[in-house]
């Protein structure tokens, strides 16, 4: 690693923990410390994180509430316009917009276009597929999918400063600070 | 190749089973089940069981047979089954039927349990959703063959045509389509989004290229940010919140396509809760039936343990409790409708030329499984395996007995006939047996079949109840 590199080509510093509970302090207190650009690495969901690193905007229920309405009137609009409009029969006197009937489809299609919303959706605003980020420089991240736990705060941080970011860091965790390039 | 086998040799704890009270062995860490799990698709040929190249052989043979079947069906027609008038819904349906029960137990465990914060989900969710999957699989396979030309399948979809046809929106049969469809696709949907954080987890285990490119394209390069795990347990939640009303409307749907009808024998309200008890029950009956030789060839009696064979037999029990409710619900209500025709199905159905099948169901599906009760039976392994196969027998044959006896007496004697299923019928039936084992055996060898980071969050769930789980991960 060059100076230059350092510099320039910052993402950011990782700071490694043991357990999820050391994350999980270390993140309180690298927010309380003012900075908010920042991500947690993590083998398994852990509880509270989220708020932690000052995530709050999960839209995801959001989608999938309005793919499941799309999806709602979808399926009832479509066996509406088949057997009122397009091809309008009469079968044994029954009325023309029997809904009742309508009901399975258009469920089955509700539950079709939310589920189709909340998978999609969610990697789409998590920005995956994204084969390529700058955390996967570090070596020792290969962990992070198996016994490890990351706080990364990030070069764009306003308050963010190479060395006194890393002084910071090294307080919170009895690992090396990595410097993570892009 | 020394770097591959030297990860495959990190030491693990031993493979024991830690008996009915306990969701993992002892002495596992983030690590070790991490190893335990991921190992088994990472690991060399001669190092796979050799039961498991058995079982696959056995499977693909009978694949073979489905593919002649389906050779011979296309090109002669669906004449060469037993399917005639006044039977007109022969094994194709009975088969159908079956096979969607048995996706259902997937579905429940994955999304059901979930909500009901079972812990004994977890290590066979991803099994079970396989399963389902695989199952679903099979079930599409019979509607289509029984069209007579499947290539024309797609008329079962309302679609634009020159024609300017559309399908009929009040029959159950195209709500069946739909129902079927749905249920594919949010299964797929469930156990691909499963899998993504698990496949992140191969990647990073990887040491050949072909399979780090692999894995990281199959995990989509998931990097484990707390923000992305937000949305996605968000997102889970929500799939499992939605695919519960699925999973009982599907075999509802199911049910219609009978009770819709106004022939006796089919024409009930009790049809869609009771198939769907039957449902979980057979498709229960079916988990255990995989996942007990699977736990024991490749030794992971620590991961899947008694609890959850046990817990596994505790709901096969109470979903039989149901299922025997509507059968005798069915008997007391054509009796008590004092509707001739009614009461002739109910007598004919115990009696009649198919008599011997009803004997052969009540027995399978309602007298032996109450050995459940004991505790005993349900903590023998032997045991619990050969009442999870009678029990799937004795679903099929509830299938067999509602489909086929109920059309073989029509409202007029001189319309009375029999079904006799000849040997193409046969062949499709155990050719799918072959198409779903093939498919199982495949995913549990190369994929990894427990979700490795749901027993990351067991592991640590233990932890914090001070269970006989080591302290921390090791170095």
């Amino acid at each position: 690693m060059s100076a230059i590199q350092k510099t320039t080509r910052l993402h950011g510093l990782m700071a490694e923990f043991k357990t999820p509970e050391d994350l999980l302090a270390a993140a309180h207190k690298t927010y309380a410390a003012g900075y908010r650009d920042m991500d947690a690495y993590t083998p398994i969901p852990v509880e509270g994180l989220g708020d932690a690193i000052g995530f709050k905007k999960n839209y995801v229920s959001l989608a999938v509430l309005l793919g499941g309405l799309t999806g709602c009137s979808g399926g009832f609009g479509l066996l509406y316009w088949i057997s009122t409009i397009a091809y309008a029969h009469n079968v044994a006197g029954r009325p023309m917009n029997s809904w009742v009937m309508y009901i399975p489809v258009t469920f089955e299609c509700t539950v079709l276009l939310a589920a189709l919303t909340a998978v999609f959706g969610m990697f789409a605003m998590n920005g995956l597929p994204q084969p390529y980020h700058p955390v996967f420089n570090v070596p020792e991240f290969a962990r992070a999918t198996r016994d490890r736990f990351f706080l990364c705060v990030e070069a764009t941080d306003p308050q963010f400063d190479a060395e006194r970011t890393r002084e910071f860091l090294r307080e919170l965790s009895s690992f090396e600070v990595a410097e993570v390039e892009n | 190749m020394k770097t591959e086998d030297e990860l495959l040799d990190r030491p693990l704890p031993p493979s024991i089973d830690p008996g009915p009270d306990s969701v993992l062995g002892p002495g596992h860490n983030f690590g070790t089940v991490t190893d335990k799990i991921a190992n088994i698709p990472f690991s060399p040929l001669r190092k796979t069981p050799k039961q498991w190249f058995f079982a696959l052989a056995a499977g693909f043979v009978l694949l073979q047979l489905l593919l002649v079947a389906a050779t011979y069906l296309f090109y002669k027609g669906i004449g060469i089954w037993g399917v005639d008038i006044p039977v007109g819904w022969g094994f194709a349906i009975v088969n159908f039927v079956w096979w969607i029960g048995i996706g259902h137990a997937g579905t429940l465990i994955s999304a059901i349990l979930l909500l009901l914060k079972q812990d004994w989900r977890t290590s066979i969710n991803r099994f079970s959703e396989a399963m389902t999957l695989f199952a679903v699989a099979c079930a599409g396979l019979f509607p289509v063959l029984h069209t007579g030309r499947p290539w024309l399948a797609y008329w079962l979809l309302p679609y634009p045509n020159s024609m300017w046809l559309w399908p009929q929106p009040r029959s159950p049969l195209l709500w069946d389509v739909f129902a079927v469809s749905t249920y594919a696709t949010v299964s797929v949907l469930f156990w691909l989004t499963g899998l993504v954080p698990d496949f992140a987890v191969m990647r990073d285990k990887a040491v050949n290229r072909w399979q780090q490119v692999l894995f990281g394209i199959l995990s989509l390069g998931w990097r484990g940010s707390a923000k992305h795990w937000e949305r996605y347990q968000m997102a889970y939640l929500l799939l499992a919140g939605l695919s519960t009303p699925l999973v009982l409307s599907v075999h509802t749907v199911v049910s219609f396509d009978f009770a819709i009808s106004i022939l006796p024998g089919w024409h009930t309200t009790i049809f869609p809760p009771y198939f769907v008890a039957g449902a979980v029950y057979s498709g229960f009956a079916m988990v255990l039936t995989l996942a007990i030789p699977t736990r024991k060839w490749f030794h992971l009696e620590d991961i899947i343990t008694l609890r959850h064979l046990e817990s596994a037999s505790k709901v096969m029990l109470g979903t039989g409790l149901i299922v025997a409710y509507g059968y005798s619900m069915e008997a007391f209500i054509s009796w008590y409708s004092g509707n001739t025709y009614e009461r002739f199905m109910y007598w004919n159905r115990m009696t009649g030329p198919y008599g011997f099948f009803y004997g052969m169901l009540i027995l399978c599906n309602i007298a032996i499984p109450q050995l459940l009760w004991s505790q005993k039976v349900r903590r023998s392994i032997p045991a619990l395996f050969i009442i999870s196969l009678v029990v799937n027998m004795g679903m099929w044959l509830e299938r067999f007995v509602i489909v086929v006896v109920s059309l073989h007496r029509d409202f007029l004697p001189s319309s009375w006939g029999m079904y006799y299923p000849t040997v193409w019928d046969w062949a499709t039936f155990v050719g799918t047996l072959g198409l779903f084992t093939t498919l199982m055996w495949l995913f549990v060898r190369f994929v990894p079949m427990i979700a490795i980071f749901e027993v990351r969050e067991v592991v640590h769930h233990l932890e914090h109840q001070k269970l006989e789980v080591s302290p921390s991960a090791g170095d």
